[in-house]
């Protein structure tokens, strides 16, 4: 597994998130995660300006294996998708970490129960037996 | 070697006077409807149209002609007496609008065939019309919500599904208006109890069940789901995909189940996948009979004055309606019909217990050849998972690897990656039809896949070698989709 970004921090569902300058989060799908579904044929985004609840879903991604949803970490508005998935899904398979960004979200409150790179690796490497 | 379109064989002029329509045709149909220039059909000679699908028929893997180990599909041996008697004049001549009193020996079947299906699921009605599975499925959830209504419990719309279900499952209760509410797996096979406690409520309509489950094990503790359950006020859904590992053995209406949907294209073997439409036909518990699907086939009188005939929305008002235009695939029926006269009760019993010892022989066998089981503590019941994690990540031989090799040793695939809990995993159903030496073949076959990679070899990112068509590029074909035909040369 490629090595984690030490700027960002995790969830137990496979997400990773980046605080931005401007107060927003940037949301993507974990290097593990993006392995696991397998070459991505689809991504399904919500719409900016749609508010999201933390825990609820917020994207759909689709891989020849099998369709998955993306929960969103925090609540919050929809400020920015990655439009480019659109034509280039597979961009989340080969930088999942940049140009493999989902969307982009203005929160409501903290995220809660993320994890720190070293607790997210220790969690990934907990499920492989 | 790729067989073209026989519309680009056509030549003009050219005729196969064997399936050519007579010239002058004594017909009752007005002249002004009648047409006059040549209808758009390949012009092709008889032998062409001979040479063009028995090629094509070569081309296909089916049950007639290769091992078919489709975990949770049950490709079982068809027996050619079941299409000899559905064929009879009297049946496949029979219109389905004729008067009832012309068709008594169809609907005479007809009811034989629910009454036995009530006795081997040991429910208490049964409707025939659900065309395949889905129907089936979605029949069933409309009872159980159409039973809700009629109570006035109109809160009652939450269907929980495990997250071992087959995905149409959850599609069901979606379609049916209903929300879907998942519950986990215990690492053992069986459901969590303490889970299921936790979720079922004034919200819960009832839940849906395959047993055993596609993870190939007996669900346990289905006594105490099934109380759990009813005393929440919610109903049982049997999902009849895995039948065949408990028939004549243990019964869903014994089990609590309020409603089930038997697939008769697997269970009762009539032909399925690319090989004939299907049948869903549902069983109901005492709660639901009053919402069957229509038409059914009911009986007055006995000995001379024995009759049958439809019962409709006349006689079960509260009936969820009609599912199709008449009484279902009548083939299908008919052909589940002489199947299960043939096998007969006991011979039931035998289907399960062969589905299930074959089952388990190939379980041993590739165990002791180094295959990880997905559930290596407990016995498989029709089918079981074996899971190449372990290759995927030495060998870059993943599941689906092996499935293509297998193709190229002239066996169909097993089920690949689902269920989807369990990671680069094969669902392997090897059916009660088959002989010994074709398990042991197999089984042979499958570890020499596995002792050919780990000796270096890499073929096996290649294969299939020896079909029509080489590997496919699924992520491309996903992401590039492209319908329209191309010409290719003959």
């Amino acid at each position: 597994m490629q090595e984690l970004p030490g700027d960002l921090i995790y969830t137990s569902e496979h997400e990773w998130l980046r605080q931005e300058e401007d107060g927003t989060v940037t949301i993507g799908i974990t290097d593990h995660a993006q392995e696991a579904l397998g070459d991505l044929v689809y991504v399904e985004l919500p719409e900016v300006g749609q508010e999201v609840v933390s825990g609820g879903d917020m994207a759909v991604v689709e891989s020849v294996k099998a369709a998955s949803d993306v929960y969103s970490p925090v609540s919050g508005e929809v400020t920015g998708v990655n439009e480019a998935l659109a034509d280039s899904p597979e961009s989340i398979n080969s930088d999942p970490y940049g140009d493999g960004w989902i969307v982009r979200i203005r929160p409501s409150e903290e995220a809660a129960g993320t994890m720190t790179p070293n607790d997210y690796q220790e969690f990934v490497d907990g499920l492989d037996d | 070697m790729t067989e073209p379109l026989i519309f680009e064989k056509s030549r003009s002029g050219r005729r196969a006077f064997a399936q050519a329509p007579a010239a002058a045709m004594d017909t009752a149909i007005p002249g002004e409807f009648l047409r006059t220039d040549v209808p758009l059909m390949p012009e092709v000679s008889e032998m062409q149209v001979v040479r063009h699908y028995t090629r094509l028929s070569q081309q296909n893997f089916s049950i007639d002609t290769q091992f078919y180990p489709l975990g949770s599909c049950t490709m079982k041996y068809n027996p050619r007496a079941c299409n000899a008697a559905a064929l009879l004049p009297g049946f496949a001549g029979r219109h389905p609008l004729g008067p009832v009193s012309h068709g008594q020996g169809f609907l005479a079947c007809m009811y034989d065939l629910q009454e036995m299906l009530k006795a081997v699921t040991g429910m208490m009605g049964v409707s025939l019309t659900p065309m395949a599975g889905a129907q089936g499925e979605f029949a069933g959830v409309a009872m159980i919500r159409a039973y809700h209504i009629a109570r006035d419990d109109h809160e009652r719309t939450e269907i929980i599904v495990p997250d071992a279900a087959h995905g149409t499952n959850p599609a069901t209760a979606v379609m049916c208006g209903c929300t879907v509410r998942e519950l986990p797996t215990g690492a053992d096979g069986d459901i969590d109890v303490a889970a299921l406690r936790e979720a079922v409520g004034p919200k819960t309509a009832g839940i849906m069940l395959t047993n055993p489950s596609t993870l190939g094990v007996f669900e346990r503790h289905i006594m105490e789901v099934a109380e759990i359950v009813h005393d929440a006020g919610g109903l049982l859904y049997y999902d009849g995909a895995n039948l065949n590992a408990i028939l004549g053995k243990v019964r869903p209406g014994d089990m609590g189940f309020d409603v089930i949907h038997m697939n008769l294209h697997k269970t009762f073997s009539t032909p399925h996948g690319g090989g004939g439409p299907g049948s869903g036909a549902i069983g109901v518990g005492e709660r639901l009979l009053p919402f069957m699907p229509v038409p059914i086939v009911g009986k007055t009188g006995d000995g001379d004055s024995t009759y049958y005939d439809w019962l409709t929305t006349k006689d079960l008002p509260q009936s969820i309606g009609q599912l199709s235009g008449f009484m279902g695939n009548a083939g299908v029926l008919l052909r589940a019909y002489v199947y299960m006269r043939m096998v007969g009760k006991d011979g039931m019993r035998r289907i399960a217990e062969f589905a299930t010892l074959n089952a388990n022989y190939i379980q041993a066998r590739l165990r002791q050849g180094g295959f990880e089981l997905a559930y290596p503590d407990r016995r498989a019941s029709h089918e079981f998972i074996v899971t190449l994690k372990k290759e995927a990540k030495t060998l870059d031989l993943t599941a689906m690897d092996v499935a293509k090799v297998l193709l190229d040793y002239g066996y169909h695939a097993p089920t690949t990656y689902f269920p989807l809990l369990v990671p680069e995993c094969l669902l392997i159903e090897p059916t009660e039809t088959e002989t010994q030496d074709m398990l042991d073949r197999f089984c042979d076959a499958m570890i020499a896949i596995v002792e050919a990679a780990r000796s270096g070899e890499s073929r096996h990112k290649e294969a299939p070698f020896s079909l029509p068509v080489r590997r496919l590029d699924d992520v491309k074909a996903a992401r590039n989709l492209d319908l329209a035909y191309k010409v290719v040369a003959e």
